[in-house]
Formats: C-alpha cells, structure tokens, sequence
C-alpha cells in the first residue's frame, strides 16, 4: 500500500505544447496498493495531465522515441527506467528532443 | 531487422535487448569517481563534470580537424532558438572568452529568422516570442541580425548565384594563418593594444548599429509589410503537401540567410545541424531524391554557394546530449512552433523518416552513430564531364550541380508538352491563374488567350526545367508557381535568356561537349509548333 506522493512534474522542449503550455505541474499522486513507479506515472499522466494528442507523448506503456526522461536532473536509464519507484518529492523532466535544431 | 509485416508499435520487451541495463552503484566511466548523470552511445556513464568536458571537447574537436575557419574570420551563426543551435552559440561564446591559446579565434555574429508567417502564427504570438529572443541575445552579447523570412520577396537574383572563391585551406596556409595571427595578438599585447578580440568586437558594434541598437533609426529588423507578410501566407498555403513546404522553407531560409551574409561581410555559415538531425537528413534527402547531393547535404562543410561556406559544427552531438547538456548548464532557449508541430507521424516524409530513425534508435542504439559515420565516407567527387569541362549548370533552388542529363531533360519535356496539349481547356486555364476567356474552351485555337495561357505555362516550364530532380518533385506540389518570391522567377527568365543568347551565338560546328541542354526551346515560343532547333 503505497502512500499518497507530492511530485514534480515538468515538460521542456515542446512537450508542453501538449500540456496547454504548462511547464511545472506539482502533483499529488493518490495512495494505491502498488507502489508509484514511472510506467504508473505515465499512465497517470495520460489519464489527467495530457491535453491532447496521446501518441506524441506515449508510445505503449512507455515514452515516444526522442522524448528523454530525467530523474532529478539524471538519466532514468541510470535509475531503472520504467522501473524506478517514485519518492515523494522526486521531481521528473520530460524534454521533447524532436523540436528545433 | 526490416520485414515485412513487423510492427513497430510496441517496443519489445526489455529482455531481448542486447545492451545490458545499468544498476544503481554504477560510478562514471571516466573519472571512476563522480555520481554519473547521463548515459552516452550505450552503456557509458558520465559524471557532469566529465560529460561537460566530452561536450565541450567534442565541439573544439570537430572545429580543429577541419581547419576550416581562420582565425580573424566572420562566422555568422544561424540560430533559430532550438536546443542544438543555442547550444552551439553558447559553445562560441564560451570558447571565445577563454583567455589561453586554445581559444577559438573567429568573429561571430548571431542572425534569427523568423518564420512565423510561414507557420501561420499570429502577429503578437511572433512579436512575443521576438523579445523572448532579443533578450537572449543580449545576453549573448554578439552583433545580432534579426530578419524575418518575408524579406525573402526583396531579395535580388544575385542570391542564387555561385560566387566561386579561391580555394583556401591547404594545411600550410592554416598553419601561417594562425601563427601569423599569434604573433599579431602578442604585439598588439605587447603594445598594451589589449585584447584583440575585443578590439576587433568594439569595431564590429561600431560598423553595425542598426541591427544592434533597438531604439535607432528602422533596420531590416522592424516588421515586415502587411503585403509579404500576406504574400509569404499565400504561398505556403498553396504548397499541397507537408514535405514540399518543409523543404521550400529550408530553402527559402538558407537563401535569406546567404544574402545576409554577404551583405554583412561573413564568410562562413555555422548551423546547429546535430548527429541526430543530420542522420535523419540524410535519410529523408535520399527519399526525397537527393542523393548525389548527401555530401553537402549533410557533411561539415558546404562550399556549394563559392564565398560563403556554411559548416555543421555540432555535427558530432546527439540530440540527447545536446538536451542534457542544456538542462545541466541552463543553456537559454526559445521553443518556437514549426510548420510541423503536432503534425501525425505520416504527414511528411520528413516526420516519417524521424520517427523511424528514433524508433530503430530506441532498439538498436547504434543507428544514429551508424549512419553518421556513413554520412562522413562520403566524399564530394567532382562531376566527371566529357573533355574536361567546367562543372555544369546549378539547380536554380538548392544550387547543386544539375543531376539530370539532356535526354532525360527532353523526354521530360516532351512528356510535359504532350500532356499539356492533352489537358482539358479548363484546367489549362486554372493552371494560368485568373484567366478566364472564353477563347481557350474552342481548344488549341491560336487565339489570344491560348498564346498567352502558353506563355504562362512556359514560364512554369522555364522553372522546371532549371530545377535538380528533387526540387522538381516538391515544384510539383504548387499547382502555380507565381506566389514564388520574384527573384526566383527573375533569375529563371535571366538564364533561360542567356541560355538562348548562347544558343544563338553558338556554331553550328561541333557540339560542345558536356554542355548539358537543360531548357530546350519549347515549341510555344514562336507562337509556332516543331522549331527546327528544338533540342539538341
């Protein structure tokens, strides 16, 4: 049973075009019984944060390809990816690469 | 790895995946010491001082090995606010400011387009993002140029001319370039002169006022016409598919950027083209039917415009760890929509091409680094003509060297011809714009107006005609190619003029050999069908 989390989430390099233009979300993931990993948070994100447009965001349970995903300001694939369990507090960056040049 | 009927939807699962994941107790590869925070190519963890110094080595490397840019020279830096492009201005600033021997020697400008015409973005949403973007280069502190790409219909058709320029660059001339340019600075310091660099600078902001001081006189840089403005809406809306508006922005764009530097005195063009980008290019371009031009496409460095070069120097960087590299440092940037934004994944070639790079590249994670190293074995082979000739006529769009040979050029436009005497009145009439006489529904009567609708379409055939292969395939997008900016359709009339000048001047001896007929005369010239000359 997993207690209610506070999370930062943020959208960088145009992902928040999908988001109504909103960087930082501060969110309060709800108490469940499995513990809060990504792909749960992505599924989360999916169902109440994402405007519009799912599939420039997600791609089966995981990111679209050139969307990087950084853990407190490292690389997930350091943390596990999919995997890692989310701490209260963590703050999660998605940075669209697909944009610009 | 590409079959037939495998779907890409779904990456696979985790365990088929060759690279082995990483634990948590991982340190960095390099330094054995530091806490890694990113992870390169695959499998390598880097700290973030050591990820810093990769970066930043990676870029002074790509510039040192080519040994392109003298020290002294004026490098404008085509910055659209993006990740890599601002990556790459920071990385000049801050290899310019070191006070050692291995700082980098140029003298930069920063020039921004903007395009928000193009993208159908409102005035004030472009006048927003233009402060965003005035800021920042204020902060960067370079002699900027802001232009908007409605200054494209007031270019003049010198921009789509080749200005060859003595070549340069052999090893010893570098060599002397630098050293001499060495010796220079310790006299001057010896002189108690001061920096060079900054000497150079303050001379540089002395000579361009207008595009640096906001409240002076109206530069290049106040707002465009309300009638470009509507006239650059009017022909992008005509283009009828994504990928012919992508690449008639880009060639709009290196266009308008060309002229700028000329105008300025800069001899070298710097892009923030990364691995990532240039990988992907190179596909699309080949789809696209660009592929005897991938060498400059997509190499470091493109001479196809003689005196002024444009060079990639982040060629070397991926796209992740530009990203990075921008978050970790706080590298400013302004996110700016493109005509491609939310745009599905089949809606251009281009969109096509990324998301099969990215996809292959989330399975397999050498794709990218696989085709750039493809991308760098390819070596710019001068067109082999008959008897040694000059290099042939340029596309009169992308300026590369024509790809297609005279027969080819005369079964196209005798294709063309036919099916033109085939077409239905009405649609020759919509092809001719706001024609609407009713001469031309009798069909091929010699009337005034069938001249004239034939005249109209022999001008779009004189374009055509000028055009590489695939500039041709995106023309074939504009059902009318009259929206173009007039200096294309100028410089069209001019070479076909000249062309037939030549043509007539010529004897009627011995055919000149590799003379590559590109624009025979068309039959509806004269009013008169079967000219006796047509062809060659």
């Amino acid at each position: 049973m997993a207690a209610p989390l506070s999370v930062e989430v943020e959208f960088g390099g145009g992902a928040e075009l999908l988001f109504d233009g909103v960087k930082k979300h501060q969110v309060t993931l709800p108490g469940q019984e499995e513990p809060w990993d990504i792909r749960n948070l992505l599924v989360w994100i999916k169902k109440n944060l994402l405007k519009e447009r799912p599939e420039l965001f997600i791609q089966g349970d995981s990111v679209r390809p050139g969307i990087l995903v950084l853990i407190n300001d490292a690389d997930w694939e350091l943390l596990g990816e999919l995997d890692y369990q989310l701490q209260d507090q963590d703050s999660v960056l998605f940075i669209s690469t697909l944009h610009g040049g | 790895m590409c079959q037939v009927g495998e779907d890409y939807a779904e990456p696979p699962p985790r365990e088929s995946l060759p690279a082995p994941r990483l634990g948590c107790g991982q340190k960095c590869v390099k330094c054995k010491q530091g806490e890694p925070v990113v992870v390169i190519r695959a499998g390598d963890a880097f700290c973030r001082d050591c990820f810093k110094a990769f970066y930043i080595h990676k870029f002074r490397a790509m510039l040192g090995k080519n040994r392109l840019i003298f020290p002294g020279e004026k490098v404008l830096l085509a910055w659209s606010g993006g990740p890599s492009s601002s990556s790459m201005v920071w990385q000049v600033l801050e290899g310019l400011s070191q006070h050692s021997a291995k700082r980098l020697r140029f003298v930069p400008g920063v020039i921004y387009v903007d395009e928000g015409a193009a993208c159908g973005r409102s005035l004030e949403d472009r006048a927003k993002t233009l402060a965003e973007v005035k800021q920042v280069l204020h902060t960067v502190g370079f002699p900027w140029h802001v232009v908007s790409l409605e200054e494209v219909f007031g270019l003049p058709p010198s921009v789509l001319r080749c200005c060859p320029q003595e070549l340069a660059g052999t090893e010893g001339a570098y060599k002397a370039a630098v050293d001499s340019f060495l010796q220079h600075q310790h006299t001057l310091q010896v002189e108690g002169a001061g920096d060079s660099y900054s000497l150079a600078r303050g001379d540089e902001e002395q000579s361009w006022p207008q595009s640096q001081d906001p409240h002076g006189p109206p530069s290049p840089a106040a707002s465009p016409s309300a009638a470009q403005t509507e006239a650059l809406c009017r022909l992008f809306e005509s283009v009828q598919t994504l990928t012919a508006k992508e690449e008639l922005l880009q060639t709009l764009r290196s266009h308008l950027i060309l002229h700028v530097a000329r105008a300025h005195g800069y001899s070298k063009v710097m892009t923030g083209d990364s691995c990532t980008r240039l990988a992907i290019k190179l596909m699309t371009n080949l789809a696209l039917g660009r592929g005897a031009f991938l060498a400059w496409d997509t190499g470091f460095s493109d001479e196809r415009h003689g005196d002024v070069v444009v060079v990639r120097p982040m060629r070397d960087h991926t796209l992740k760890e530009v990203a990075f590299y921008n978050r970790l440092f706080a590298i400013p940037s302004v996110f700016t929509p493109a005509v491609d934004t939310k745009a599905p994944e089949k809606a251009s070639i281009h969109r096509l091409m990324e998301a099969f790079i990215l996809q292959l590249q989330a399975q397999f994670p050498s794709t990218v680094s696989t085709v750039y190293r493809t991308s760098e074995k390819l070596v710019k082979a001068p067109r082999e003509d008959c008897a040694g000739e000059p290099e042939g006529p340029r596309c009169l769009l992308c300026l590369c060297i024509l790809d297609i040979d005279a027969a080819d050029s005369a079964t196209a436009f005798g294709a063309q011809t036919s099916t033109l005497s085939q077409m239905p009145p009405s649609a020759l009439q919509a092809e001719a714009g706001t024609r609407t006489a009713p001469c031309c529904a009798v069909g091929r009567a010699p009337g005034c107006c069938w001249k004239a609708c034939r005249r109209e379409h022999d001008s779009q055939t004189q374009v055509i005609q000028q055009l590489c292969y695939s500039c041709r395939g995106n023309m074939k997008d504009l059902p009318s190619l009259d929206p173009l900016p007039p200096y294309i359709l100028a410089e069209a009339q001019l070479r076909s003029q000249r062309y037939k000048t030549c043509l007539a001047g010529a004897q009627v001896g011995a055919p000149r050999a590799g003379s590559h007929t590109h624009f025979p005369q068309g039959p509806g010239h004269a009013g008169d069908p079967g000219l006796s000359d047509r062809g060659q």
